[in-house]
């Protein structure tokens, strides 16, 4: 009987296209035995919230270089709750800086990435922290 | 963490708990809860007790929708092609489902599931529902999961469900196998219809979409693989004995541009109404039990597995099944011992 | 085992390169006693570094043929005769500002300052195509750069600016022929003829699909675009640079070195074979083109990649395409040091590395430069770590001496060698893309994208293996030390952009306005080149999101290849 392999959304909300960190990510994550929907560029936090809920993931990771983090990851979070996904966790990565990290954080966004991250951190972060599945 | 169909606990208090759980899914599924439904698939790819009992409501309530299997080798433009063809049934305002099947990686089980790039469009639209499914590695089981799904999209009131595979192997035939009609798509690059024909693509087509048409050559694809489907026809008849099952229809698509696309789904449209209209003496009556007969025979075999594997039996597989490895014993005894041992009890 | 090997080879044989590396090697370890500090050495493009390199490496090289004098074909050593004895480069900092105002004040400061060249970097919705109104730009106004909207925030980012006597840099691609409609209907409303306005539009939409990701329309769509501009530039823009042929984005996407000569260089080919089967003469345009390369840390192939680059554009345009003037065939470029191999640790040590990235250009022979600011992978840069970044350059100009010859590494036996085999290393690549039908249909299935991806998942593993030392990453880490101060953009501007542009649509003249756009719908449905008739709309007030829809509704949208 084997576990259910951990699903993983891998999202880039905004307009910038440098998908590099996000395609490195998903194929790492993949060999690190995740299932991995990758969704490419540009998504609306709307595309973010409706892949999450349909895909059934138990984890959404958001790749965001362009400097929209404050206004895009908590309409993504905010979204989320509104479908009752609450026990997805939230993760994000890309270009954010400091000293915006707490309000993300108080948003609902659980860990926040920087540049120089292993692929190892990030799957062994997710796999310490993703939610059980609940029962109902 | 959900519990696994064959070799999991037995418990009744456990079942219990799945059975609930399996219904409260089923009758929110059927209430247009999306988030059940989602929840419900996974179940469903888990092979859970939750999902057994979800099926057990939600299967006399299918039936209604029509499944169509979409197949093609890879950058054929399957997954643009379905989303055109979900824009077109959104047109009459149709509700849609897709299920999007990659495989696994056999080494670690992880997967990369990326058709949704195509459809992301419709993110805003409750009544198309996509889901991303990996093949997890099951010997002949993609069909089980795959059945089960498509039944749950069914029940759940979507009278549209395409299922997509990537055509590279064992995968599109058993999907062909379960679909009611099979769509093959086709690149008109050079040498894909070659390739198709060895594939075994074309065996299972219902229709053929020679797709990207506005590139050059597609003309001259599609009439290429008319009348070799034409001579593919009468050879068989030549050979008397084994007549084609099936005679596909070609047509010119442009899932990019939409060119040719609402005629594909007319043409599925009318097959579909064929069907409906032949009911159960109909040839297409074929994929219903080559349907039913793939689904009944996976559970089987899970279950014969599950069941060998129970706690109390163990003992005994396990010295039945040493003794195979080290020569004493032949397979074909050593199976039927296995089986003798379940019926005794 | 030495013994045996030396003996077989006797002096007075002909020379075989790999044998040589062999002895050398074995001669090497016996000196030594010792086993190197690797197996093997290689470049990022996993060319093999051999323990020596002697005469004998460059034996078959013709000096005439192959590297010619500095200012001559093939321009292996430069395309001027003297190079920075004569000019130094353009030191040309890219910056970005979060209103056209803010942009202005900033050239004012730069021109005061005796800077002549200007480098616009715009936020995404202007490089999108979007209004800052729409629901896709929220968050994102004035975020990465300056937002222009329509003919009113052009003509305040070029308030009071001489525009016939500077040139300005625009780092702006899918919607470059809006922008630069904006730009000529500015000088046109203040009479400056267009035959004076220098500068440059990037419009360099293949590396977009490649690695950049800022597309819109379909390729096809968007190749017309690019080929408009040429054709309207080349009557009546003389001095612009209609193209900024770019592997930048792709290295900084993971491409090795050779991977970005090949990717370019395959680009390049494309916009050419377009612009002739417009029935463009190559003299007539071929002048106005120019490139754009990253600069990475392993100097020698950077150096190698930046003198085959000059080389095999050169013969290409010579040979295959049959260019006369002798500006047809060189490659003129800028280059970028490599924001990708800044790091948010220890955020000094960019500093050297960004140093050696610099002086790869400057040895290489760049027209202009660009270098990175040390907190770059962490914000925008802050005012004093742009100023040294600019220092950087100005230390290598005056102090180093590496300006005071053209080409100064010439000759070397190891960087003669690494030219002559990045430029094979590229031209095998340049085959697999000509073996698919050319650049646009080999990125139509994804060719370049898997081999940039694949390269990056390379780099990832090796770095998370310790195969590759990145000092502060995985050796010599220092202890985190408190975040350096960055460089906040202010949060306001995007309320302000959106009435601005509301102003605009509010005020126009509404007749003038619709028969503009139908002319741009019109041009767009037929062959007519598109750069009057956006002009026109310019004047009109037309918006940059209203005529990007308006050619989104001609020509649909490049829809995203997934290449993971």
């Amino acid at each position: 009987m084997s576990e259910r392999p951990i699903k993983v959304l891998i999202a880039k909300p905004g307009l910038d296209g440098h998908d590099r960190g996000a395609k490195v990510l998903a194929r790492g994550l993949r060999d690190e035995g995740f299932e991995v929907v990758y969704t490419g560029l540009r998504q609306t936090p709307e595309m973010v919230v409706s892949a999450a809920l349909q895909e059934d993931v138990d984890v959404v990771g958001l790749s965001i270089l362009s400097g929209a983090h404050m206004t895009l990851l908590p309409r993504i979070v905010e979204g989320l709750r509104a479908e009752g996904l609450d026990d997805v966790l939230v993760t994000a990565g890309g270009i954010i800086p400091d000293d915006d990290i707490p309000a993300l954080t108080d948003a609902g966004v659980s860990r926040i990435f920087g540049p120089g991250t292993t692929i190892r951190q990030v799957a062994d972060y997710i796999r310490e922290n993703v939610q059980p599945r609940s029962e109902g | 963490m959900t519990e696994a169909a064959h070799g999991g606990p037995t418990e009744g208090g456990h079942d219990a708990a799945a059975v609930d759980r399996g219904r409260d899914l089923a009758e929110r599924t059927r209430a247009g809860e999306r988030r059940a439904l989602a929840r419900l698939l996974t179940e469903v790819e888990n092979r859970s007790r939750t999902a057994e009992a979800a099926l057990r409501i939600l299967y006399p309530l299918a039936g209604q929708a029509h499944l169509i299997g979409v197949t093609g080798a890879p950058g054929a433009g399957k997954s643009t092609l379905v989303a055109a063809l979900v824009g077109e049934a959104r047109k009459g305002s149709r509700a849609v489902a897709v299920l999007a099947i990659d495989p696994s990686s056999p080494i670690t089980g992880g997967a990369i599931l990326g058709d949704r790039v195509r459809m992301q469009a419709y993110a805003g639209d409750s009544d198309v529902f996509i889901r991303s499914m990996a093949s997890r590695g099951h010997v002949g089981g993609l069909a089980t999961s795959t059945v089960a799904a498509a039944a749950v999209l069914d029940a759940a009131g979507f009278p549209l469900v395409f299922i997509e595979t990537v055509g590279t192997g064992q995968s599109e035939v058993e999907v062909a196998a379960i679909a009611d009609t099979t769509l093959v798509v086709q690149a008109p690059e050079m040498g894909d219809e070659v390739q198709a024909i060895k594939a075994g693509l074309l065996e299972v087509a219902d229709i053929v979409v020679v797709n990207k048409a506005d590139r050059p050559g597609a003309d001259r694809a599609a009439s290429h693989l008319r009348s070799m489907l034409t001579v593919g026809a009468q050879h068989d008849r030549a050979m008397g004995d084994r007549p084609r099952p099936k005679r596909p229809e070609v047509l010119l698509a442009s899932g990019a541009s939409g060119q040719g696309v609402p005629e594909v789904l007319a043409s599925l449209d009318r097959r579909e109404a064929k069907r409906r209209a032949a009911g159960t003496s109909g040839e297409a009556d074929g994929a219903r039990l080559a349907r039913a007969e793939a689904q009944v025979w996976g559970i089987l075999a899970e279950r014969l597995r599950g069941r060998v594997r129970e706690p109390a039996r163990a003992a005994e597989t396990k010295v039945v099944l040493r003794a195979v490895a080290d020569h004493e014993l032949d397979p074909y005894a050593a199976a039927d011992r296995l089986l003798a041992a379940l019926t005794d009890r | 085992m030495s013994d045996q090997r030396e003996e077989q080879d006797q002096p007075g044989e002909p020379v075989e390169p790999g044998r040589e590396h062999r002895q050398a090697k074995t001669r090497a370890a016996v000196l030594r006693g010792q086993e190197e500090r690797r197996v093997v050495f290689r470049t990022s493009s996993a060319i093999d570094i051999a323990p020596l390199y002697t005469p004998a490496d460059t034996a078959s090289q013709d000096v005439d043929r192959d590297l010619g004098r500095p200012g001559e074909y093939p321009f292996t050593r430069g395309v001027q005769p003297s190079m920075y004895r004569g000019r130094l480069w353009t030191m040309r900092q890219y910056a970005g500002f979060s209103t056209a105002a803010d942009t202005n004040a900033r050239f004012r400061f730069l021109l005061d300052r005796g800077q002549t060249g200007l480098s616009v970097a715009f936020d995404l919705p202007t490089q999108m195509g979007y209004d800052p109104d729409s629901a896709k730009a929220a968050g994102e106004v004035g975020r990465v750069g300056v937002p222009v909207s329509s003919l009113e925030d052009m003509e305040t980012l070029l308030e009071g600016l001489p525009l016939g006597e500077i040139t300005t840099s625009m780092t702006i691609n899918a919607t470059a022929a809006i922008l630069l409609a904006y730009y000529v209907a500015v000088a046109d409303g203040r009479g400056v003829p267009r035959a004076r306005l220098g500068g440059t539009v990037q419009n360099d939409i293949l590396k977009e699909y490649i690695a950049r990701g800022t597309y819109i329309y379909p390729a096809e769509a968007s190749m017309r675009l690019v080929t408009d501009i040429f054709e309207f530039c080349a009557v009546e823009l003389p001095l612009w640079n209609t193209i900024s042929i770019s592997g930048y984005h792709m290295r900084e996407a993971g491409a090795t070195a050779a991977q970005e000569l090949a990717f370019t260089i395959a680009d390049g080919i494309e916009y050419v074979k377009a612009a002739q089967a417009r029935g463009l003469d190559v003299d007539l345009f071929a002048g106005r083109l120019s490139f754009f390369f990253a600069a990475w840390s392993e100097l020698f192939e950077e150096v190698a990649k930046f003198r085959a680059a000059r080389r095999m554009w050169a013969r290409l345009m010579r040979e295959r395409f049959g260019a006369v003037e002798p500006r047809s065939m060189m490659c003129r470029f800028h280059v970028q040091t490599a924001g990708s191999s800044l790091t948010a640790q220890s955020i000094d040590n960019n500093v050297v590395r960004t140093t050696v990235q610099a002086l790869s250009a400057v040895l290489g022979g760049a027209q202009s430069l660009h270098t990175n600011a040390r907190d770059e992978a962490l914000a925008l840069p802050s005012e004093a770590s742009a100023r040294l970044a600019l220092r950087t350059q100005q230390i290598l100009a005056h102090e180093s001496g590496v300006t005071d010859t053209p080409d100064p590494l010439a000759g070397s036996y190891y960087v003669e060698t690494l030219t002559d085999q990045l430029e094979a290393a590229a031209n095998e690549y340049l085959a697999e893309i000509e073996s698919l039908g050319g650049a646009l249909k080999a990125i139509g299935r994804g060719f370049q994208q898997r081999a940039i991806q694949d390269a990056a998942f390379r780099y990832q593993r090796e770095v998370e293996g310790h195969e590759r030392i990145v000092v502060g990453i995985n050796r010599y880490v220092d202890d985190p030390a408190a975040g350096p101060t960055l460089q906040r953009v202010d949060q306001g501007s995007e309320q302000g952009q959106i009435q601005r542009v509301r102003r605009v649509r509010a005020g126009r003249d509404h007749e003038r306005w619709m028969t503009a756009m139908e002319g741009v719908a019109r041009a767009a449905s037929s062959t007519e080149n598109l750069l009057p008739p956006l002009i026109e709309a310019a004047k009109a007030g037309a918006t940059l999101g209203e005529l990007s829809d308006q050619l989104r509704a001609c020509w649909g949208e490049h829809r995203e290849l997934l290449t993971v």
